[in-house]
Order: structure tokens, then C-alpha cells, then sequence
């Protein structure tokens, strides 16, 4: 559950310090404890906080941000990264809501994800194939596909012609969240591919050392090709819950999500340098957020104090990181 | 004895002039193409107005160009204009104009001197930094104005309109408009900064190599430190012109400039990596930014497909640069 080290730990204490090392690697998990105990005792948010109801809402609020989130640690953890989600969402969700009256409501949604996963598979492949930093290949792509909605959309939002598109969104399982179990669901899949199958071993290696992970054998191309593709495919599936919920689909739906989703992947302790990072720790970084800005909302504090809280977050948990591991590698982009 | 210039070293000249001055030529091929094909491109008024279209965004290009020469991002610079926008209109009509200009440079100054400390000084990820300012400092402008627009009351009695509407020049319809000059201006004196002073050059050599920088003795901390302040001070140029040309501001005008920048920069050929680039060059990748766009809105194209081409344009300008650094088209 722990963020991986690529190097074994040679010292004999290291059992202790790796014990606190990791949960130094991981305090955003001690800050969740934290905002839930503050908001569960707090006059003014303990009569609503520790709720089933309000619990579940915070889970739900977290699927957007959530399932791109996941995608974008496989992706981060290769020392890559990638700014186009919010124009994919937007994109996906606007073919899905809007060719549903051509194609009927399951086949235009899938051609939404699939739209979504062609073009993360073609950010992966010209950030490998080409070698220009995946940072600018998807800048290029944000700007790009938010071009492509606003060519297909004409500027429009949709509105779910079919009613059962918007009754998923508000459906339930067993009284939670349908959107909410998707989310979780992709969670533990993906924890568990990150940490017990071969892909998930390559993805710490390619990240680590790329080198040495080509010597090993490792297929970096494919290996990024896949990554990306099942980024551009969550941020897809992404957008067309939220217009499951909202009933519609706006062209500028997903803007700045990337940097939302992007702080939550780092205060979940993953490195923009790559190799380090985990599912356990994304999943913390966007509960935080999500908790946050909820208990905030029935603090009944202005909702512009979470932009302050967080950027000051994501600084200090980089300061922390500093401080507990030493100096730190120099990445291309530090 | 003189070198006889065979016909080879004749095309390694060419192939050398388009490997270090590709955007430039493409560039100027690019302006013919269009002067051709559209009827009303190559007209003085429509150059003119192009490039006062692009001078706020110019203007904060030319500070980023430090900190991208310096080895770093600076995300925050979007956010930033939208604080220092919302403040020197709302203040102008508190305190007066002059104060107001004073307030914004020190909270700008104030900004990028954070930003300045934690990347220069605690050596912290630069992406990251900037990218918690960028939203630390939209939540400052939001608490600021408290979510409301802010606009100058009396906008036709200010002398603060000079900075956006003033006109230096007005010939028949020709027009040298403030805008134009003050984003042509700083970006000789930022030139001369950054090319021709000591500090421009180690602001190179740490952007190069700041571990081998700080071995021969540069103060590197201090030198990033410094390219912060440049960027804030740019975002207040750019702030004084947005919020005197428009008299208001939004509390989210700013929001996604950091990544255009980002883009004309790129557009221009310097390097996200540091070490390279120049001023030149940045006002080049803007100009680029602004023509395409212009030329495919005379052609009758909406706004949004420069996005597109600015999608190709971008990957395929970046490739072909670290292609000929790497002498093979494909990486794998």
C-alpha cells in the first residue's frame, strides 16, 4: 500500500524507518483521519457531517475527479503526464449526450469512450514514438480537443433525450451511488494491477529508471501506449458519468480538471519524477479534496477558501517530501 | 588562404540556418502564405491590430521566457493576472490610480517572491509550486472581490486608460497604439536583460545545469529567485494593460493563460528544459500564435479551430526541434 522504492533498503533499521517513511510518504491519509475526526466534532458541521448520507455524497462528489485521478497515477508514476482529461471529458460526454437520438444511448456512449481512448493512445504514442515531453505533447492536446468539442458541439450543450441516461446517474446500489461503486470499483482493480501484475511492476520501472527498464526487456513504447489509452478512456468514462448526473453535456465541461486531478494524484504522494506513487494514496488525495470542501460547505465558510487550502497543501506536502527524504532527484522538470 | 565554399558547405550553411532559425523562417513563410491567399492580411492596420491582440499575452511571455531559460514553469502566472487585474480595478476607484498601480506591483512582486522562494531557494518541483499558487491565488482574487466583477466607475475620465486605449501615434488609420509599445518595449529591455548583462547569462548556465552553475559559483537560488520576480513584474505590465483597456475584470480572466503562454513560448522555440531560448524567439512564437489565429478568422474559420492548429503546430514545432538535436526523426 506504501509508495514503491525502486532500490531495496540495505540498513537493518530499515524496518522502522521504511514503517515511517511510508507513512511520511502517505500522511495525506493522516490528514483524511484528520478533516473526518475535525468535521465529525466541530460544532456547526457534527450535526450533519458523520452522516451515511453525507459520507456517500463525499464518495460521489470524488468519482469525477476520482476515476481520472486513477489513470493519471499509472500515467504520473512513468514520470509522464497529461493535461488534455478535461478536454477529453468534455468531448466524450458531448458525443455520448449528443449522437444518442443517431446512434441510441449505449452505442454513442461507447463511441464516446472510445473517442476518449484513441486520442490518450495518441498522446502516449507521439510522446513516445517522437520524443517530445508528454507535458507539451497534451498541452497541445488540451487546446487541440477542446477545439474538436467546440467544432462538433457548435458551442451547444446537450440536453439526454433519453430519460434513462440521467435515471443512471442518479441510481443506486444497494443504497449507494451507482456512480460511486463504478469508482470504486476501478479503484481496487487498478490497485491491484498497479501492485500484483507484471504491468504494474514495468509502470514503477519505466518510471524509476527508463533505461534500465529497456534493458530489462520491458516494451516501453506498448507499456506507455497502454497507459495513456486507459487514462484517455477514464477521463472519458469520467465525462459521461457527470453528464449521467447532470442530464446534459456542456463544451466547457473539464476545464481545469487537470490541475484538480493533478493535485489530488500529488498529495496522494505520487512524484512528478516518476517511479513512486500508489492507487491507495490517489484514492487520498481526492477524498481530502472532496472532504474538504465539503465540511467547509456546511462550516458554512466561503467555497474560495478551498482554492487557497489546497494550492497551500500541495506546497507543503512537497516541503514535507523534501524534509523526509532527503534532497530529492532532479527531474527534467524540477 | 580562403576557403574555397564548396557546394556541401553551401547546404550545411542552409541545413544550419534551419536547424537554428526554423521558427523564423517558418515563420516568415507563413506570413507570405497568408499575405497571399487573404485579401485583407497584409494591410498595416490589420498587422497593427494583431499584434495589439497578442501584447498582454506577449507582455507575460516575456517573463515566463526567464523562468522557462532559468530550468523552471511558472504556472501561476494565469491566476496571478486575474489577482492583480481585479485589484488594480477595484482599487483605482478607492485609492486612485497611481495607488492603485503601486498596490498591484507589490502584491504582484509579493507573489512571484514566493514562488521565487520555494522553487529557487527550497529547490521545490517548480510545476508543482506554481501549479498550488495558480490555485492559491485564484482563491485570493475570489475572497478579494468576494466572487463580484469589478469595474472602473467613470471610465472616460481616467488618465489610467492610457495604458489599454492610448494611442502614441495616429496616422490616417494607421494607429501605434500604448499597448504595442510598452509589449515592444519591455521585450528590448527584457532583450537586453537577458542577452546582453551577466545576470541574462546565468540565468542561462543555471537553466543549462544548476548543480554545475552552483560548482563555479553562481548563486543559483538567488538567480531563480530573481526570474520570478521578472515573470510577477510582467504579469503587472500585463494587468495595467488588461484592466485599463477593458475598465473591469472578471475574477477568472486569467484563467488557462498560463498554458497559452506556455504555448507561444514553446511556439517560439525555446525549450521547457532550460538553457536555451530567447526573447526574440518568444516574440516570434507569439506573433505566430497571434497571425494563425487572425488569418484563419479572416478566412471565415471560428475561433476555435486555432486550437487545432495550434495542437499540430506545437508537437510538430517540438519535434523537429529535439529531432535535429538528436539527429533521427523518431525517437524509438
Amino acid at each position: 500500500m506504501s509508495g514503491r522504492v525502486a532500490s531495496v533498503p540495505t540498513a537493518e533499521r530499515s524496518r522502522l524507518n521504511a514503517w515511517v517513511r511510508s507513512l511520511a510518504r502517505q500522511p495525506i491519509w493522516a490528514f483524511v483521519i484528520a478533516e473526518l475526526l475535525f468535521f465529525s466534532l466541530m460544532p456547526g458541521t457534527r450535526e450533519f457531517f458523520f452522516s451515511t448520507g453525507n459520507l456517500l455524497n463525499i464518495l460521489l462528489q470524488s468519482t469525477f475527479i476520482g476515476i481520472i485521478a486513477l489513470g493519471m497515477t499509472f500515467v504520473m508514476i512513468n514520470a509522464e503526464i497529461d493535461l488534455s482529461v478535461g478536454a477529453i471529458m468534455a468531448l466524450a460526454a458531448s458525443l455520448s449526450v449528443g449522437l444518442q437520438s443517431q446512434l441510441g444511448m449505449i452505442p454513442a456512449a461507447l463511441l464516446g469512450l472510445a473517442v476518449g481512448a484513441a486520442l490518450g493512445g495518441l498522446n502516449g504514442l507521439i510522446t513516445y514514438k517522437t520524443g517530445v515531453d508528454s507535458f507539451i505533447v497534451t498541452l497541445g492536446a488540451m487546446l487541440g480537443i477542446r477545439g474538436l468539442v467546440f467544432v462538433y458541439t457548435n458551442q451547444e450543450s446537450y440536453f439526454a433525450l433519453n430519460f434513462a441516461y440521467a435515471d443512471f446517474g442518479m441510481s443506486q446500489i444497494a443504497g449507494v451511488p451507482t456512480l460511486a461503486v463504478i469508482f470504486v470499483a476501478i479503484a481496487i482493480v487498478l490497485h491491484v494491477v498497479l501492485t500484483n501484475t507484471r504491468h504494474g511492476r514495468d509502470t514503477y520501472a519505466v518510471g524509476g529508471n527508463r533505461d534500465a527498464a529497456v534493458n530489462a526487456g520491458v516494451r516501453v513504447g506498448r507499456h506507455l501506449l497502454i497507459n495513456f489509452t486507459m487514462l484517455g478512456a477514464l477521463a472519458a468514462l469520467s465525462g459521461l458519468l457527470l453528464s449521467t448526473q447532470m442530464g446534459a453535456s456542456t463544451p466547457n465541461m473539464g476545464t481545469v480538471y487537470e490541475l484538480w486531478v493533478i493535485t489530488a494524484v500529488v498529495l496522494g504522494g505520487t512524484k512528478l519524477t516518476g517511479g513512486h506513487g500508489s492507487i491507495v494514496g490517489t484514492v487520498g488525495g481526492v477524498l481530502g479534496i472532496q472532504i474538504l470542501r465539503n465540511g467547509m460547505n456546511l462550516m458554512q465558510v466561503q467555497a474560495y477558501w478551498v482554492l487557497v487550502i489546497l494550492g497551500a497543501m500541495l506546497i507543503a506536502v512537497l516541503i514535507l517530501d523534501k524534509r523526509t527524504t532527503g534532497a530529492g532527484r532532479d527531474g527534467a522538470r524540477a | 588562404m580562403q576557403q574555397v565554399q564548396s557546394p556541401g558547405s553551401w547546404r550545411e550553411r542552409l541545413r544550419s540556418i534551419l536547424r537554428d532559425q526554423g521558427i523564423l523562417v517558418a515563420f516568415v513563410l507563413l506570413l507570405i502564405v497568408m499575405s497571399f491567399t487573404i485579401d485583407r492580411f497584409a494591410t498595416t492596420e490589420n498587422i497593427l491590430a494583431v499584434i495589439r491582440q497578442v501584447s498582454i499575452l506577449g507582455t507575460i511571455a516575456l517573463g515566463v521566457t526567464f523562468v522557462v531559460i532559468g530550468g523552471n514553469l511558472d504556472l501561476s502566472v494565469g491566476s496571478m493576472l486575474s489577482l492583480a487585474t481585479v485589484m488594480v480595478v477595484d482599487l483605482h476607484d478607492k485609492i486612485g490610480p497611481l495607488p492603485a498601480i503601486l498596490v498591484t506591483l507589490v502584491v504582484t512582486l509579493i507573489a512571484g517572491a514566493v514562488n521565487g522562494t520555494l522553487v529557487g531557494f527550497l529547490r521545490l518541483n517548480s510545476l508543482i509550486v506554481t501549479l498550488g499558487m495558480l490555485s492559491v491565488l485564484q482563491g485570493a482574487t475570489l475572497l478579494y472581490s468576494g466572487g463580484k466583477n469589478v469595474d472602473i466607475a467613470n471610465q472616460s475620465d481616467t488618465w489610467f486608460a492610457v495604458f489599454g486605449r492610448g494611442r502614441l501615434i495616429s496616422m490616417g488609420n494607421i494607429d501605434i497604439n500604448v499597448p504595442v509599445v510598452l509589449f515592444l518595449g519591455l521585450a528590448v529591455v527584457l532583450g537586453i536583460v537577458l542577452h546582453r548583462t551577466g545576470f541574462g547569462r546565468k540565468v542561462f548556465a543555471v537553466g543549462g545545469n544548476r548543480i554545475a552553475s552552483s560548482y563555479s559559483g553562481l548563486r543559483a537560488s538567488r538567480i531563480v529567485f530573481s526570474t520570478y520576480l521578472i515573470s510577477a513584474f510582467a504579469v503587472f505590465a500585463g494587468a495595467v494593460i488588461l484592466g485599463s483597456r477593458v475598465m473591469g475584470s472578471q475574477n477568472t480572466v486569467g484563467q488557462t493563460w498560463e498554458l497559452q503562454v506556455l504555448a507561444g513560448i514553446i511556439l517560439g522555440g525555446t525549450s521547457l528544459l532550460g538553457g536555451s531560448g530567447s526573447i526574440a524567439k518568444t516574440v516570434i512564437g507569439i506573433l505566430i500564435f497571434g497571425f494563425i489565429n487572425n488569418g484563419l478568422l479572416l478566412l471565415g474559420f471560428p475561433f476555435y479551430a486555432q486550437w487545432l492548429v495550434t495542437w499540430l503546430v506545437i508537437i510538430l514545432v517540438v519535434w523537429l526541434d529535439v529531432a535535429s538535436k538528436r539527429g533521427r526523426l523518431w525517437a524509438a
